[in-house]
């Protein structure tokens, strides 16, 4: 099978219930300290561009899918994973 | 009988050495310093995890080194009751690799915290903890980014009673004030649910030598007696 190259994007981030510190300074001493109080919430999180070559999008995500879950590119415990996007290289 | 204590070299440990020095001339029993990829359980009686930034902290802290060889092994030894201790980093690789509950984030102020802070003794019947009585409290340093534990079963832990140590004040309250990360419940250490497997964030082999002590204490030396003291026992 004719596998191509793949782009798959994606986050990871503290889950809803735990506080994110990072997110919660940047609001705080950044936006909202130089005039930004329309910003209601900031939550920072991690990013990943992985290259995958696969047979079409569908496999690329579900294999990317899969390793995270396996390796624990999240750690379930604390945080959620979110596949942005999956694309072809330009 | 002749103690043998692994501890675990990942690229990036340190107070590895730190803690050799603390078993080998302070405690009195041979332990050997194992890079990560040559560790076997077999000649071994209990391993520690030392603290430091293994594989550079990268994406997560202690996420690399839950994946080593090493972690394969120290698994038989979690399984057959051997103790085994993660300090610090070692922590984080213990709850990456699961043989701990929780996780360990970045703490609340965002500051890497070095500092000497008192923690109290809430289980004292853990591999671990054996010499220590309930509700000691031990003059103990940390020095970590990520040391803020966080577990969704928070009641879980302590119906099992898994959580082994506490920040606290001096005179053992359990307080905001003496919380310096944000830990959820003040959580300073837990245990597994078989009680040979400890992670705890303060770093007790930099606490056994009243030479660098700025209270001339000693309290890191009871971890380490109270491994030897599981293992005299049998493992018990």
């Amino acid at each position: 099978m004719d596998r191509q190259e793949y782009i798959v994007e994606l986050i990871t981030e503290n889950k809803k219930k735990a506080s994110d510190p990072t997110g919660a300074t940047i609001k705080k001493d950044l936006f909202a300290k130089k005039g930004y109080d329309m910003i209601t919430n900031v939550r920072s999180g991690q990013y990943l561009r992985i290259y995958i070559k696969a047979a079409n999008e569908a496999e690329a995500k579900e294999i990317v899918e899969k390793m995270c879950n396996e390796l624990r590119i999240f750690n379930p415990v604390t945080q959620d994973l979110t596949i942005l996007k999956v694309s072809k290289p330009d | 009988m002749t103690i043998k204590i692994a501890v675990i070299q990942f690229p990036g440990s340190n107070c590895d050495l730190d803690t050799i020095h603390v078993l080998n001339n302070v405690i009195g029993v041979e332990a050997n310093l194992i890079w990560h990829n040559h560790f076997k359980e077999s000649n071994y009686d209990g391993c520690i995890l030392p603290g430091g930034f293994s594989f550079g902290d990268y994406w997560r802290a202690g996420i690399i080194a839950a994946y080593s060889p090493a972690l394969e092994e120290a698994r038989k030894m979690l399984k057959d009751g051997r103790p085994i201790i993660g300090i610090c980093n070692g922590f984080q690789i213990l709850t990456e690799a699961e043989f701990l509950p929780g996780a360990l984030l970045k703490n609340d102020s965002l500051k890497f915290i070095c500092k000497w802070v008192n923690i109290k003794v809430e289980n004292n019947s853990t591999a671990c903890t054996n010499k220590m009585n309930l509700g000691d409290v031990l003059s103990i340093p940390i020095a970590h980014a990520e040391g803020r534990y966080y577990t969704d079963n928070l009641k879980e832990l302590e119906e099992n009673n898994q959580i082994v140590f506490r920040y606290s004040t001096e005179s053992g309250e359990i307080i905001k004030e003496a919380n310096p990360n944000g830990s959820i419940d003040n959580i300073a250490g837990v245990c597994n649910l078989e009680q040979n497997c400890l992670g705890l964030m303060p770093h007790p082999e930099r606490a056994s030598e009243s030479i660098i002590s700025p209270k001339k204490t000693t309290d890191g030396t009871l971890v380490f007696e109270s491994i030897v003291e599981f293992i005299k026992r049998g493992f018990s």
